[in-house]
């Protein structure tokens, strides 16, 4: 049976396949070939071990066990089947249904998912067996009936998430008919999970089903499957172990295969190749230092290498920042600004690739420093805020072991004089120090930016970096981290690297303003020259697209069309080229460098536009 | 065009400590005809007003009246009363559209949620409800995961223009996109504005956004509304404390005034 | 505390929601397996007394269990029965079911509880140990193998795993006991055969809890501050993947112990399981329905008794959920 093509061809897919198919074909044609064997007795041969004539021996009756283990295939395979088959329709059914019907039965049906779940299936499967009477059907349909509840269950979780999207509210504000919703927006979009749970379930009732039948609750003489042939041959294990074995092997051979197979759907055994590794950088000294840095960065770039190819979302970056400076990056998603920051930190995942010309902290060259001294000087040099503080402090440990574990690794501060600094620091963000003994959870969002703020301020940093530290945070609270962070830089003299989409932010606080697009720095300019001075025109159009309060509502906002070039296969010539309105010829074939237009102003573009003049 | 009036609307939600109303008995009226902005910070109640109004959300007390008649959306039948008058788009991007369905398919379905269109016709309107939001009609058979977030966010805002509702619910449709495509979707609505004559309301934390697409602009806070002006009178002279600063909060380039810094 | 305040404190709302809970599965469990032996096709008691049996004597056996009163006054019967500690007697031997569990019952909890620790202390460091191995792409191959492995040894049945190892060690090596419970070695070969499969499941669930976690804001933030691998393995991301990993080890508990029925039958270990097995060989249902009652109160026991645990040990998120 060929896989289809979009399943990895491993060669353990190609083992699964080779195991699936020898199982069909033994189920289709185990009882022709085989059926008539299985069921002649010979009194002569009764109880026998393996021997040349029955490798697996014969039964009380003389039978042979290789041919009964080998036609057994068909009814222990069809019985695990169907009973898959009724079981996980109707769970699915039920459980998929909850996310169209009513609030009071949806909640009427997870009460009784919840309360079947409670059984285990086998358990369940046993008790119904028996009620139903021993036998093939009976078991089948007690399997089956006791695998509803879990099918129920996924389907439940997988269809919540789907009825929590907004094209399912969208869907039912548009008053769709509850099985449409069933039918053509909840099934459709959970049907994978539900397939590959099937194929591993399949397995669990074929060795269900075996169970039974090795209590005496399946298949009934003279019909057989494997597990009433485990049932029959057990009393003799502990003197021919292969006879009594054997259905057993046949069992575990099925169960493998289901197994693998779901795992082989679920890609999970895709073929990997070594890990695309990025080589270890030689240690290159940087270029010549400038006095009086805090942070010195040129050439600065990022590879990641993607399943569809390697792409490079910053290319050759340069930024430099002066004690007490503060500067901002701001840049649209994707623009690179934020690998940036975690490429001078050296916080990106090992398989991304960094390289760079220039890169000093405080000074000291980070690319002549031996791994050790580079986490040691980093960590006592460099503090980062992140962008979300709900999700930036572990919620399971308190406040005081987050901020005093740095000073204590790296400064060996003892815990008194640790916890002594961690009330300072606090003090320091306008935080009691009560809150050292709080857990995140109990805090604001904007309290637990300012702890992540303190922590930061517990190494006594020269440069901090803020990545998007405020985009998480409600407007008024946003003014406040700002101004907190501007009066550190004035008492503290760290520099702050400040990243954000916003440009009106960065263009208020900031002294100078960076502006990324596409992994380059398009333009470097004072803060003050964003509203009307701006020189390159993807800058121009993203400060004129920003409506602000005064905006005319009658014109409509200028609007930068296109999207951003193809990270896997960049043109060459100018990145911003295709959306530009001032292209020419030249833009295309040749990418501006970053010039001086003059002492404080840099700007990429080989056509800038006209500074404006401005009436001051 | 329909006109909204809320009185007293209040919605609870199950909080660790018993129920919390997230909407606490908040009026309101949208006249035909006319976007009303509504601002507020995170939890402060927007959204759960928003689906409230369109019955995804029980209500809790208070009245939603449409056209001065009372609405409910308990039973299939309410629901499909409430949808043809009132629409809602919500925030996700990247969950605005089924990932499974063109969006040939998703106009489709929607155009003919109340009326049935034969093939002719239900092309002819996929194609006029696309070019109605600005949208190139070859994106007809793309699938979701091939249009970018301000394109499906379009697509979105097609599809509950679809049944032709006469108030259009925008619940912080430009909150998870860049600025420049917020400046294209802002520009939609205000060209549907124009052209259809729609009811509005629009719902958003973006102070300046929400100014530039509506007429007058409430100000909600813990559930309550604080303040509600026409814009323009809102801007000049806010009254409550709150809207005040949230006012001067709003970071501007224009406003700060260049010379204050050296250059 | 008032009883409104009390009733509002989220710890009673968990504890009255997780008891209500509870005696609901109870009254299902009682109702069936009080329904059981009236709902099986054919006559019980004909059948465990044999078609040789005078139709007086099945008559007086049917009498002596109540099966010709009316339903209800039956079930109040069995009801009241329970209560003072009848569970019936057997149809074929005639000894109390109730000696019968009592007998049998602490054999079950042991190979079961054991075996459950054994894959707890497995699972939980063997999957935060493959997680960081293979954290974001790293060390293909071994996620592979670790893929391939736990899927194959998740997918061996109990039972078939319970005869090999039989057939392996006790009969072919004669390392250890062949069936029966007498002394530490003879434990060792049902809890392996019990526990194999749920810790090939647990370690898979556990990595990928474990990836979750390593994947987290809060993680980054940890390497940022440049904390020693230990430090920030054990003392950031084990606490947060704790209560996950014992949720799932706790919804394998149920599944375990009704393993226990199919693995002591291999064993002969004196246990429930053995004995449910063996009465239903004999249909003999008073027994079976003794059985299937008390194996189904332990695993609604053992359920309520991991969610308190895990109420404990993070007790937002239990109390969120109620």
């Amino acid at each position: 049976m060929p896989l289809p093509t979009r399943y990895p061809r491993s060669p353990m897919a190609w083992v699964t396949a080779a195991m699936l198919a020898s199982l069909v074909v033994l189920a289709l044609a185990g009882p022709l070939l085989w059926g008539a064997a299985a069921d002649r007795p010979d009194p002569s041969a009764v109880l026998q071990g393996p021997s040349a004539a029955h490798p697996f021996g014969t039964d009380s009756l003389g039978r042979d066990l290789l041919a009964r283990v080998l036609t057994a295939t068909r009814p222990s395979l069809l019985l695990a089947l169907a009973a898959t088959a009724i079981g996980a329709g109707t769970g699915i059914l039920l459980g998929a249904s909850t996310a169209v019907v009513g609030r009071r039965t949806r909640r009427l049906l997870a009460g009784l998912i919840n309360l079947l779940l409670a059984f285990p299936a086998l358990l369940v499967a046993m008790f119904l067996a028996v009620v139903f009477g021993a036998g093939a059907g009976g078991a089948t349909l007690a399997l089956a009936v006791a695998g509803v509840p879990g099918f129920a269950r996924l389907a439940q979780t997988l269809a919540a998430a789907v009825a929590g999207t907004d094209h399912l509210a969208s869907a039912r504000v548009l008053g769709l008919r509850r099985h449409r919703l069933l039918w053509r927006h909840v099934l459709p979009n959970i049907a994978e999970p539900l397939l590959l749970s099937a194929t591993t379930a399949a397995g669990t009732s074929l060795v269900a089903l075996s169970g039974l039948s090795f209590l005496g609750l399946g298949v009934q003489p003279p019909g057989y499957d494997w597990g009433q042939l485990l049932n029959q041959g057990l009393d003799r294990i502990y003197a021919q172990p292969l006879p009594a074995l054997a259905p057993g092997l046949a069992i575990l051979y099925a169960a493998l295969t289901f197994q693998l197979l779901g795992e082989v759907l679920a890609g999970g055994v895709a073929r990997r190749g070594p890990a695309p590794r990025a080589p270890r950088q030689p240690v290159a000294p940087s270029g010549p230092a400038e006095d009086g840095l805090v942070l010195q960065v040129e050439g600065l770039s990022v590879e990641l290498p993607t399943p569809d190819g390697v792409i490079r979302p910053v290319r050759g970056v340069g930024l430099s920042l002066r004690p007490g400076e503060i500067v901002g990056l701001v840049g649209e998603s994707g623009s690179g600004k934020s690998l940036t920051a975690l490429a001078i930190a050296d916080l990106l995942p090992e398989r991304a690739l960094v390289s760079h010309r220039t890169l000093r902290l405080l000074g000291a060259d980070l690319g002549a420093m031996t791994p050790a001294q580079r986490e040691h000087h980093l960590a006592t040099g460099l503090a980062m805020v992140f962008q979300n503080p709900a999700t930036a402090l572990n919620p399971s440990l308190r406040i005081a072991t987050q901020l005093t574990e740095t000073v204590r690794a790296h400064r060996g501060a003892s815990r008194a004089q640790a916890l002594a600094e961690a009330s300072d620091a606090l003090r320091r963000v306008a935080l009691p120090p009560a809150l050292l003994r709080a857990r995140p959870l109990q805090l604001s969002g904007g309290q637990r930016q300012r702890v992540m703020i303190a922590s930061g301020l517990m190494v006594r940093p020269g440069l901090i970096i803020a990545d998007e530290p405020t985009t998480a945070l409600d407007v008024t609270v946003q003014r406040q981290i700002t101004r907190l962070l501007s009066e550190i830089r004035r008492d503290t003299s760290a520099a702050v690297l400040f990243i954000s989409h916003d440009v009106a932010l960065v263009g208020e606080f900031c002294e100078r303003v960076l502006v990324m697009y596409a992994g380059t720095i398009v333009e470097t300019l004072p803060a003050d020259r964003l509203a009307t001075g701006t020189r390159h025109p993807y800058t121009r159009a993203l400060v004129e697209s920003v409506p602000d309060l005064t905006a005319d509502r009658d014109r409509p906002l200028p609007t930068v069309e296109g999207a951003l070039p193809e990270p896997l296969a960049p043109a060459p010539g100018c990145p911003f080229e295709p959306r530009c309105p001032r292209r020419r010829d030249h833009c295309a074939e040749e990418t501006p460098p970053l010039e001086d237009l003059d002492a404080v102003h840099r700007v990429a573009c080989w056509y800038p536009v006209a500074a404006e003049v401005v009436a001051s | 065009m329909t006109a909204l009036q809320l009185t007293g609307l209040t919605v609870r939600h199950h909080g660790p400590r018993g129920p919390v109303a997230a909407v606490d008995g908040v009026s309101l009226e949208i006249p035909p005809g006319t976007t009303l902005g509504l601002v507020g910070e995170s939890g402060s109640g927007k959204s759960s007003l928003a689906r409230a109004i369109v019955g995804l959300t029980p209500v809790h007390g208070g009245r939603v009246l449409l056209d001065g008649r009372e609405v409910r959306a308990r039973t299939v039948g309410d629901r499909r009363r409430l949808g043809r008058l009132v629409q809602i788009v919500l925030q996700d991007p990247d969950t605005a559209l089924d990932p499974r369905m063109t969006v040939r398919q998703t106009l489709g379905e929607a155009a003919t949620a109340f009326h049935r269109l034969d093939r002719q016709a239900r092309a002819e309107r996929v194609t006029a409800l696309l070019e109605l939001v600005g949208l190139n009609p070859r994106f007809a058979d793309r699938l979701p995961r091939q249009l970018s977030g301000g394109q499906r966010q379009r697509v979105a805002v097609a599809r509950a223009l679809a049944v032709e509702p006469g108030l259009l619910i925008a619940d912080e449709i430009t909150s998870a996109l860049d600025v420049s495509v917020q400046a294209s979707v802002l520009n939609t609505i205000r060209g549907l504005q124009r052209r259809l004559g729609l009811s509005m309301l629009f719902i958003g934390h973006n102070l300046p956004a929400v100014c530039y697409v509506s007429d007058a602009v409430a100000v909600m806070r813990h559930g309550r509304i604080v303040e509600t002006a026409p814009t323009e009178a809102l801007l000049r002279d806010p009254r409550h404390p709150y809207t005040r600063t949230l006012l001067a909060s709003v970071p501007s380039l224009r406003t700060s005034l260049p010379d204050e810094r050296p250059s | 505390m008032s009883l409104p305040h009390l009733l509002r404190n989220p710890w009673t709302a968990f504890l009255g929601r997780r008891t209500a809970r509870l005696l609901l599965s109870l009254g299902v469990v009682l109702t069936a397996s009080f329904a059981m032996i009236r709902l099986v096709p054919g006559d019980p008691v004909r059948a465990a007394l044999g078609v040789d049996a005078s139709p007086a004597l099945v008559a007086a056996r049917r009498h002596q269990l109540g099966l010709d009163a009316p339903f209800l006054s039956q079930y109040r019967h069995y009801l009241d029965g329970l209560v003072h500690g009848d569970l019936g007697s057997s149809l074929v031997t005639g000894t109390p079911v109730a000696e019968l569990v009592r007998t049998r019952l602490p054999a079950t909890l042991e190979i079961a509880g054991l075996a459950f620790l054994v894959t707890l202390a497995v699972a939980l460091p063997c999957g935060l140990l493959a997680a960081v191995r293979t954290r974001d792409g790293r060390h293909p191959r071994s996620e592979l193998a670790f893929t391939v492995v736990t899927a194959g040894l998740a997918g061996v049945p109990d039972f078939v795993l319970a005869a090999g190892l039989t057939a392996l060690l006790a009969v072919g090596l004669q390392l250890l006991p062949v069936a029966g419970a007498a002394g530490a070695e003879s434990f060792v070969l049902p809890v392996l055969a019990l526990s194999l499969a749920p810790t090939a499941v647990l370690v898979r669930i556990v990595r990928v809890e474990a990836l979750k976690v390593l994947s987290e804001d809060y993680m980054r933030t940890a390497r940022s501050k440049r904390l020693s691998p230990t430090r920030r393995y054990l003392r950031h991301a084990a606490p947060n993947m704790a209560t996950a990993a014992l949720t799932v080890a706790g919804s394998l508990l149920p599944a375990l112990i009704a393993g226990t029925v199919l693995v002591e039958k291999v064993f002969a270990w004196p246990g429930i399981g053995s004995a449910l097995a063996q009465s239903v060989v004999t249909q003999d249902y008073p027994v079976v329905q003794a059985m299937v009652l008390i194996l189904g109160t332990t695993v609604l026991l053992a359920g309520l008794l991991v969610d308190v645990l895990l109420a404990l040990l993070d007790p937002r998120s239990a109390i969120r959920e109620s």
